[in-house]
């Protein structure tokens, strides 16, 4: 545990009214290494698209919890957002741009091209059944 | 705190959005523009984003999917007081390709794209 200067863990309800929730845990998470207002924008939008993925397709109609941990080393900050819904059967697939499982909710299948536009690192692990953990980097400053 | 506020100006629907254009506001956004859109004689759309310093891919469906309601009756989409944030978006995107973008509201409809804003003026 003491490998990272700070650390955090948020968890709630898989609601789209937490997003904005978790946009501004991880502003102000990120406050303290006095962050460009891009960099700010860049991550709290990459969690924002995380934490969407988890309640809209982890979770969709069913209720769940999705929890998003923070954790900072130096000028790296690590964001996890984790879910235990249904899981991606095809994280590739699942990965490309424009690709979307629900163009009905007029998804636009951009949200981990921003992840990864907007992070310096970005994996995902899944499993069907279980769920998924999105683990983002990016080094401020 | 409402999502938007709507107005229909002649035949552009003004949306002004009041909070972060996330999935949450998204959902909201789509209906009650839908509805209006369906209500009134509007065939195009303004979305002013004065004070909306957040956008993310789910603001892209909600513009693209506005986009496909107003394109086959040959309406425009435009956007206006677009702030840095929302513009980064909307550059990485692409949306500009087929939207609009206005210094501010007066101006889109002086200077219609295409002569869609404004009508047949």
């Amino acid at each position: 545990m003491d490998k990272f200067e700070n650390e955090m863990c948020l968890t709630f309800q898989a609601k789209s009214c937490n997003e904005a929730l978790a946009r501004m845990t991880v502003a102000a998470f990120l406050t303290p290494l006095n962050p460009t207002l891009e960099e700010l924008a860049d991550t709290k939008t990459a969690v924002s698209e995380a934490v969407t993925n988890a309640i809209i397709h982890g979770y969709g109609e069913k209720e769940g919890i999705v929890e998003l941990w923070c954790a900072r080393k130096g000028r790296e900050v690590f964001f996890h957002v984790k879910d235990t819904g249904y899981g991606i059967a095809d994280i590739k697939t699942a990965m490309e741009p424009m690709y979307t499982t629900k163009p009905e909710m007029e998804r636009s299948g951009m949200g981990f091209s921003f992840m990864e536009a907007f992070t310096d690192e970005l994996t995902v692990e899944s499993a069907v059944g279980e769920g998924t953990l999105v683990k983002m980097k990016k080094v401020i400053g | 705190m409402q999502a938007a506020e709507y107005e229909v100006k002649g035949n552009v629907l003004v949306i002004r959005l009041k909070a972060d254009l996330d999935h949450h506001t998204a959902v909201t956004v789509r209906e009650a523009a839908d509805t209006m859109l369906m209500r009134s004689r509007a065939k195009n759309i303004l979305f002013d984003f004065t004070g909306v310093d957040f956008m993310d891919s789910s603001g892209i469906g909600v513009i693209m999917g506005r986009y496909r309601q107003v394109i086959f009756e040959g309406g425009r989409v435009g956007v206006t007081g677009v702030g840095k944030n929302v513009d980064r978006i909307f550059k990485v995107s692409g949306l500009y390709k087929i939207v609009e973008q206005y210094k501010t509201e007066e101006e889109a409809f002086l200077r219609p794209a295409k002569e869609a804003f404004g009508g047949a003026n």
